[in-house]
């Protein structure tokens, strides 16, 4: 088994979540609102949700989406808005676009705006991510997989989510395997486990199966 | 009983929470910090800064924790101050604020701040950021309802506030319009303190016995402050339409704070209300009663929380920590802990109250599922372990030591 010079190092995080004061009551304040917030607020209510949401999920995996469909009870934006991946997007600006469009276009074709009657407004939040490097390395596929098994999620959020997102090439776990490892068969099922529809906990079952497939060729 | 050591936790808290817990606190480490707030005993403040400060001790973050103190004129005025932040309105006359800035300025004297991290609760010592000669960073945690504030309180309140450093609240929509950053932090509890450790049958048993209340059938239970805000009266209300169909009983258990001159009112309101039926069991219990309180919320059950107001609503993580269904009232942090359908349910009457404990009593296989949701929900996002490191990672973020 092949065992790399350049270890990958497991970092975790840990997430402070800083309100803006911002609220938006209907979805034109919705639409403002993913105008203007910094982009660390996109990054709150998309890919962090996979943080916060380790076991008992709301109904889509994005804030937008689930604010329109479950407060303003607007499904059919709540679908539109949900479908976005955010794992399809190169960074949060392009993902944010996305948003504005979706929204620009929903309301163009009402009448009036869509707002909250019983229901609560949406709250812009913004993501302060503290890395925290742990002690947990790998230099091989058994230790890579061993960690992780074993390594706790903010570190799977943070090498699989963050990082890649980040364009964070020292933190990549698909470049370390495909480049250190040797092993671009095993990097290339990686990159495919798209982990939009699944919780932390699941996507940690899904690479490990995949590395002892590999252990077991 | 012995407080528990940090590495107690690992059996209960998430996988790896601890290890970052004590790598967040590297950061810090050697660096003060100061708690302040208005009582040592009585309240879910003063509570969870009896567990705070030991165990941030031990992760070598030296800690102090300072009580300011005033007549009873002042504790008056904040409470108050504390309603009418909460939206109820008050009558604010201009002696009485005079009176809490006064009190402020003394005790900005007399104690000891100076700390590279001064931590201000709620809103009695919030003043003191006026009167001291500051040198490290200021933090005001506001643990109430302030998502209707009355605009007189807010207004005479503000001018402080925004002299601090940062705020912490408690829930997303108590965010303010302030010139400051505002950040999250869900309160929490502390599962291996008295309140809350593993309890046997027997321990159980004892306790029930010794309040008198029998095991003979279905225990509905309000733990809280004698307090209009948590509506004991509508819960006996709610209680009495769910007796006409299901034999059970309720217990309301709760004391009064240091810092609360109404308790005594509102409880003889609930002992009024209460009058003529032997099964309701009000337990009027010290703030050290933490024993009682695990053994009756585990005899519970359903666990009730009918708050018309509410910051965050620690006894409602407290129920669901003991894996039981909780029904609470649509208020503050309660709709965050409790998820609708999966580890209870929400109200906003009396009568809907009455239909969920209804629903619950005559679903048992639902309610239990509903309690393993509930312990695990809290174990990922309410623990004490995720509390501190949410406080370190502020304390690194104001300090730059990130």
């Amino acid at each position: 088994m092949r065992k790399t010079p350049r270890p990958f190092r497991f970092v975790t995080v840990h997430e402070l979540k800083e309100m803006l004061g911002r609220t938006a009551w209907d979805e034109r304040e919705l639409l403002l609102g993913i105008e203007e917030v910094p982009p660390e607020s996109i990054r709150y209510h998309t890919h962090s949700y996979f943080l916060r949401g380790r076991h008992l999920v709301s109904p889509y995996p994005n804030d937008f989406a689930t604010w329109a469909a479950v407060q303003v009870r607007d499904r059919v934006l709540g679908e539109q808005l949900a479908v976005v991946d955010p794992f399809d997007y190169p960074d949060l600006e392009a993902l944010r676009s996305e948003f504005v469009t979706i929204i620009d276009r929903h309301l163009a074709s009402l009448q009036t705006v869509p707002r909250i009657v019983y229901g609560e407004p949406f709250h812009f939040m913004r993501s302060v991510v503290l890395e925290i490097p742990t002690e947990v390395e790998a230099r091989t596929l058994r230790e890579f997989r061993e960690a992780l098994a074993h390594v706790e999620v903010g570190a799977l959020y943070f090498h699989f989510f963050y990082a890649v997102a980040r364009d964070r090439q020292d933190a990549n776990p698909v470049r370390w395997v495909e480049e250190e490892l040797g092993l671009p068969d095993l990097a290339a099922a990686i990159r495919h486990t798209s982990p939009y529809f699944k919780s932390l906990e699941r996507l940690r079952g899904e690479l490990v199966a995949l590395c002892d497939r590999f252990l077991e060729a | 009983m012995e407080a528990a050591r940090l590495d107690a936790y690992r059996a209960v808290a998430p996988q790896g929470a601890v290890e970052t817990l004590w790598r967040l606190a590297e950061r810090v480490r050697g660096r003060t910090l100061v708690h302040v707030n208005s009582t040592r005993f009585g309240g879910g403040v003063a509570e969870m800064l009896h567990r705070y400060v030991p165990l941030l001790e031990e992760l070598g973050v030296r800690t102090r924790w300072e009580v300011i103190s005033g007549p009873e004129e002042f504790f008056r005025v904040t409470k108050s101050l504390h309603n009418a932040l909460q939206g109820q309105e008050q009558p604010l006359p201009d002696a009485l604020l005079r009176t809490y800035v006064e009190v402020n300025r003394e005790n900005a004297s007399r104690l000891d701040l100076e700390a590279d991290v001064v931590l201000v609760h709620d809103p009695q010592p919030l003043a003191l950021v006026d009167f001291v000669e500051r040198s490290g960073r200021w933090v005001w945690r506001c643990h109430i309802d302030v998502s209707h504030p009355q605009r007189r309180a807010w207004g005479f309140l503000r001018p402080f506030v925004v002299k601090y450093d940062a705020a912490i609240f408690s829930l997303e929509k108590f965010a303010q319009r302030l010139p400051i950053p505002q950040y999250l932090i869900h309160p929490s509890i502390d599962p291996l303190s008295e309140k809350n450790r593993e309890l046997s049958e027997d321990e159980v048993d004892a306790v029930l016995t010794r309040l008198g209340i029998p095991r003979d059938k279905p225990i509905l239970l309000q733990v809280s402050r004698f307090d209009r805000f948590k509506d004991p009266v509508g819960v006996i209300q709610a209680y009495r339409m769910v007796k006409r169909h299901e034999d059970c009983r309720l217990v309301l258990a709760g004391g009064t704070a240091d810092d609360d001159p109404e308790g005594a009112q509102v409880l003889a309101e609930v002992m009024e209300a209460a009058e003529g039926d032997p099964e309701i069991h009000v337990l009027v219990l010290p703030p050290t009663a933490d024993h009682e309180i695990n053994a009756l919320q585990r005899a519970a059950t359903v666990v009730i929380q009918k708050s018309l107001r509410e910051g965050f609503g620690l006894t409602v993580t407290e129920g669901m920590w003991k894996g039981k269904p909780v029904v609470g009232g649509f208020a503050g942090g309660i709709t965050a802990q409790i998820i609708y359908g999966v580890t209870g349910y929400t109200v906003n009457s009396v009568e809907g109250l009455a239909f969920r404990i209804r629903y619950l009593l005559n679903n048992p296989d639902l309610a239990r599922q509903m309690g393993e949701n509930a312990r695990e929900h809290v174990r990922q996002n309410f623990l004490i372990v995720r509390d501190l490191a949410d406080h370190l990672a502020l304390v690194s973020t104001l300090l730059g030591l990130t």
